[in-house]
């Protein structure tokens, strides 16, 4: 059983999950070694600016640190940065980096992430792109300016964002994916459906239900992109915004349980003294009784504050992870926030606001109970309705709503079921950035 | 404790609201904080940590 009181606890992964098991340990009193693993050169920085101000340009690379050096230097790290891990063994209680070092704990936290998905045969060719780290993100920057071509691989938020910032920089932006809405998958179709028009009427060409084959290229530069249906679509650079894949690749060896992510209990303890938390975590959640795994900012620092109290009390005291997660996207003037998840539901009302208005909070539920609120430009309203997500509430009748406030035909002239729900149903798959 | 927010940096989640309303609150129109309190009582202090700790926009600094 492992000591109710670590000495040594090292943390893998120094992005936002990272760095917030590390602080919550410090606030909560743990005084013993706490080392900081990560693999990127650079202090622990943000990642959802990535496809927003940093690829705009309005803020500069320093703008994305989470902490100031002061205040990491007051959380007394042994802070090894630039160092990936390479293997974990669990028996002698040591982790091994890239650079040989071997780095023993009591407890161990693994908070390595994901990595975007690419498509095969890109690797090393000029002109394609993810959105995943700094480099990334200033890289494509370069790129978006009048005249310049851009295809967009794939339509969730990360792709939207960026289509959004490279229209706003004046290149001419092409958005590929194979599902027949755009956004539909995070957002539901009739949500999806909305936002798609706001990409149009910014000039962005979509080009739905269709997979990308092949990146076409030329002296090892990318020129364009082959659909599944022969067509190709000519680029200057390709942003491939395929979704990502946890980091478990060093863990192979380890006998820590791997499935898609490290797979935890309720509690995020993954066994023998290892914790996971962030976007590399997969652990049944309390409400849904469903393994999840969940790439959010939010949900990284959630977790890493739940993982870190876990830790101090124990394995044989740890509570299970219980969260209503949370996500936002800015794209163009609107601002899209999501309390809950909408993974399987099959209701959806809009409780305020209007798609036309492109202003509203809208309900989600799930056998008869909410189990998400997503808000169109309408914060502060949005969060209003955040308990009903927390407490599960029985989905309300329509006599409970102001039935004023019902939602009228979309923008895209999709008419309104005339009975059931005002919006067809979300998405049937999942939440996540894909 | 002083407290100071980057509204710029900001993205509306209203997680500090949540965390401590006394101290946070959001613009209607678009959700940016509004410091109520940059001092805050003791009895505030803990939940004003928490919500510094669980912005998702790292747009809390709290200095004591």
């Amino acid at each position: 059983m492992t000591a109710p009181s670590p000495s040594r606890v090292t943390v893998v992964g120094a992005s936002a999950a990272g760095l917030s098991v590390a602080e919550a340990l410090r606030r909560d009193g743990y005084t013993g070694r706490l080392t900081l693993i990560g693999d990127e050169p650079h202090l622990p920085y943000d990642r959802p600016p990535l496809s927003k101000q940093l690829l705009s340009g309005a803020w500069d690379a320093d703008r994305l640190r989470l902490r100031s050096a002061e205040a990491l230097d007051a959380l007394g790290l042994d802070l090894r940065l630039g160092a990936a891990a390479v293997a974990l063994d669990t028996g002698a209680g040591e982790v091994a980096l890239a650079d040989g070092s071997r780095v023993g704990y009591d407890a161990l936290v693994v908070a390595t992430g994901a990595a975007a998905r690419r498509l095969p045969g890109t690797d090393g060719v000029a002109g394609v792109y993810v959105l995943r780290t700094v480099e990334d993100a200033l890289g494509l920057r370069e790129e978006l300016r009048p005249g310049r071509r851009l295809v967009i691989v794939g339509a969730g938020f990360v792709g939207a964002e960026a289509a959004a910032v490279a229209r706003e920089l004046g290149a001419e932006v092409t958005m590929v994916t194979d599902a027949a809405v755009p956004l539909a998958d995070a957002l539901g179709p009739d949500l999806g459906a909305m936002l798609s028009q706001v990409h149009v009427e910014h000039g962005v060409r979509i080009i739905p239900g269709v997979l990308v084959d092949a990146v076409l290229t030329e002296d090892g530069r990318a020129t364009g992109v082959r659909l599944a249906d022969g067509r190709t679509v000519e680029a200057d650079a390709v942003l491939v915004g395929i979704g990502a894949r946890p980091n478990t690749g060093w863990l192979a060896a380890s006998g820590v349980p791997v499935g898609d992510g490290v797979e935890c209990d309720a509690t995020l303890h993954a066994g023998a003294g290892v914790w996971a938390a962030g976007d590399v975590a997969s652990w049944p959640h309390p409400r849904t009784g469903q393994r999840t795994r969940i790439e959010h900012r939010a949900n990284a620092t959630e977790q890493g504050l739940a993982v870190a109290l876990n830790i101090l009390a124990g394995p044989e005291h740890a509570t299970p992870f219980d969260p209503v997660p949370y996500v936002w996207s800015d794209q163009y003037d609107l601002k899209i926030q999501i309390y809950g998840q909408l993974r399987g539901c099959d209701r959806v009302r809009i409780v305020e606001g209007s798609l036309a208005e492109r202003r509203l909070t809208a309900l989600h539920g799930r056998d008869g109970r909410v189990c998400a609120v997503v808000g169109v430009n309408m914060p502060r309203a949005t969060r209003t309705y955040r308990p009903l997500v927390a407490e599960q509430a029985a989905w309300p009748s329509a006599a409970d709503l102001d039935p004023a406030l019902s939602a009228g035909p979309a923008p895209s002239a999709r008419p309104a079921p005339s009975a059931g729900p005002a919006l067809g149903a979300g998405p049937a798959t999942s939440g996540r950035n894909a | 404790m002083k407290i100071s927010v980057d509204v710029d940096k900001c993205c509306g989640a209203g997680q500090c609201v949540l965390a401590a309303p006394d101290v946070f609150d959001q613009r209607d129109d678009d959700g940016i904080v509004i410091l109520l309190d940059a001092t805050a009582p003791a009895d505030q202090h803990d939940n004003v940590r928490k919500a510094a700790a669980v912005c998702p926009a790292a747009a809390i600094e709290v200095r004591q």
